[in-house]
């Protein structure tokens, strides 16, 4: 049984047709990526998975329930947790704080009650949040400020926060953006540790090395449009893929 | 003496309206709503007092209860609106509270007086102080007992969890929201306890009065309360207290002689301190410098 299905998905911004008759099924356990061009409708897809706008027409399908009615913090709480591709970390905060603010699973919430879910409650999530960091290599800088994290520590750090929300589905956002070869190998390693504890992965990059080695499973985009959706051999030997990427230019 | 006791009463009345929009500035909202909760506290504490006979203690906690009921519902619809059209939404609800004290009438005969709010002319002779025997002192004592309770608990609150989520909230609704927070129960919560806090300073504000009328509540009072916060830093609850000290015990009663130019002073100051200190006197480095120096512990920022 799939964990996501978008069945004709689209959304229009005005004349554009951002993502436009989409269908795609992830199943569970899956890292499935979803590439194309600049501007081929790949954060769109993110943005209306998570609610941040409606859908122009199509569902979307997480875990059987229809996603339509709910609004994205509630869409969390089922589960789906993203990073973005412009990183949105909560400056002011500390590293710590900001996987303490996104403590928000019904999990979580069991565990701590009313009062401590929303006013103290540090005792029984602080272990969760120290091996996010060590997990994230971010262990010695948890006092640090968001805002003076350097580069890659950010995009570490946002991917912790969204693995704090204990995601069924973790839909991640050009991780891989600015990032040298030595940290996309780290990812690398980090999204195969997220897949083998249990969380789907829904990899949208447009670092091929990175997107090829690690994907079960890739659709490719243009116009809004899947052109070709397989195995990474499969997609890599796709004459429409070749076309879109060579010719279409980025 | 009594004077300097006078001018700790403001003071303090005056720190717990900016306390008020505190909390809610944490969560990115600029409320032009304040004193309009401030109004509705200081006409329930005073009719509770006078008309009814309660003690002063109830009449508070009645006010302030108050004051969160009608932020609240205030901050349902209000908070669906950002930014400026938030400003303008708020501003409308506070000159609306004005007005329709401008226009209350509720007068009872007591003791051959009539007493009550009445319309223009205010509501007089709110003189539960003077008659329970209380000194200019002991009433500055009182005040300040509550600024010190409500720093207090917000300090506590901007600790825990809470007080994260706000920030939260007030840095990124977008990214906020995408990690699972629900925008409408913290803006709207936040909305509430600012209500609260003001309506309690607003009862406070009616006894040591014992005369308010619907002009003391417009939008010079509606700044005053955003002025504190603004001024005095986000950082913590400290910024807020230093900057209506400031304020109210320099600027106001310290240049007294320059007359109503003292309000240009107080643009001029508000237009200078943005520019200078764009976080507020208290900012976070000052405050970990202060912590450092004083404190010697860890600067965890
Ligand atoms: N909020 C928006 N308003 C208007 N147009 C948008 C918005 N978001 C995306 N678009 C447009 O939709 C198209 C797809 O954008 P996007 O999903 O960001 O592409 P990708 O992530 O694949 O680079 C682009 O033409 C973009 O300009
Ligand atoms: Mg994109």
């Amino acid at each position: 049984m799939a964990l996501l299905e978008l069945k004709s998905v689209s959304r229009h911004f005005g004349g554009v047709r951002a993502v436009d008759g989409l269908d795609l099924v992830i199943e569970p356990g899956q890292i499935f990526g979803l590439i194309g061009p600049n501007g081929s409708g790949k954060s769109t897809t993110v943005n209306l998975i998570t609610g941040l706008f409606p859908l122009t027409s199509g569902s979307i399908v997480f875990q059987n329930e229809d996603l339509e009615k709910l609004p994205t913090h509630l869409r969390l709480q089922t589960g789906i947790a993203r990073t973005f591709q412009n990183i949105r970390l909560f400056g002011q905060l500390t590293a710590w704080q900001n996987l303490w603010v996104a403590q928000n699973s019904p999990a979580d919430w069991a565990k701590r009650g009313f009062f401590s879910r929303w006013l103290g409650g540090q005792s029984g999530v602080r272990e969760e949040i120290s091996q996010l960091l060590e997990f994230s290599g971010l262990a010695h800088r948890q006092d640090e400020l968001a805002a003076n994290l350097a580069f890659g520590e950010q995009r570490r750090l946002e991917l912790a926060r969204a693995l704090a929300t204990r995601p069924k589905l973790i839909l991640l956002d050009e991780p891989a953006a600015g990032m040298n070869t030595e940290e996309i190998g780290q990812l690398r390693e980090r999204i195969l540790k997220i897949r083998a504890q249990g969380t789907t992965v829904l990899l949208v990059e447009h670092v091929m090395e990175l997107v090829m080695g690690v994907t079960d499973r890739i659709a490719v985009l243009n116009f809004g449009q899947k052109i070709a959706e397989g195995t990474p051999v499969e997609v890599q030997a796709d004459a429409a893929v070749r076309k879109a990427y060579l010719g279409g230019g980025e | 003496m009594d004077f300097y006791f006078g001018l700790a009463q403001i003071i303090g009345v005056h720190t717990l309206l900016g306390l008020s929009a505190y909390i809610v500035l944490l969560t990115g909202q600029v409320s032009m709503a304040q004193a309009g909760f401030f109004a509705v506290g200081a006409y329930a504490a005073g009719m509770l007092t006078v008309l009814a006979g309660w003690a002063i203690l109830p009449a508070l906690a009645a006010s302030s209860l108050l004051g969160a009921a009608v932020a609240c519902a205030v901050g349902f619809p209000a908070l669906r609106v950002k930014g400026l059209m938030l400003v303008i939404a708020t501003l409308a609800f506070g000159e609306a509270v004005r007005l329709f004290f401008f226009n209350f009438d509720y007068q009872v005969a007591r003791g051959g007086v009539k007493l009550g709010p009445l319309g223009g002319e205010g509501f007089r002779q709110i003189r539960y102080f003077p008659e329970n025997g209380w000194t200019t002192m002991q009433v500055m004592l009182f005040i300040w007992i509550f600024v010190v309770l409500v720093m207090a608990i917000l300090w506590w609150l901007d600790r825990s969890r809470y007080g994260a989520v706000l920030r939260a909230v007030g840095e990124d609704e977008l990214a906020a929201q995408s990690v699972g927070i629900n925008l409408t129960a913290v803006k709207v919560s936040a909305m509430t306890i600012g209500g609260a806090i003001a309506g309690l300073g607003g009862g406070i504000y009616a006894h040591y009065t014992t005369h308010i009328e619907h002009a003391s509540f417009g939008i010079l009072l509606a700044t005053f309360a955003l002025a504190y916060p603004i001024l005095g830093g986000l950082g913590s609850v400290f910024g807020t207290v230093v900057a209506a000290i400031f304020v109210q015990g320099f600027l106001v009663e310290g240049l007294r002689f320059l007359g109503d130019w003292r309000n240009l002073l107080f643009g001029a100051l508000i237009v200078l301190a943005m520019n200078l200190r764009p976080k507020g006197f208290l900012d976070a480095p000052t405050l970990r410098w202060i912590r450092r120096v004083f404190g010697g512990k860890r600067g965890a920022a």
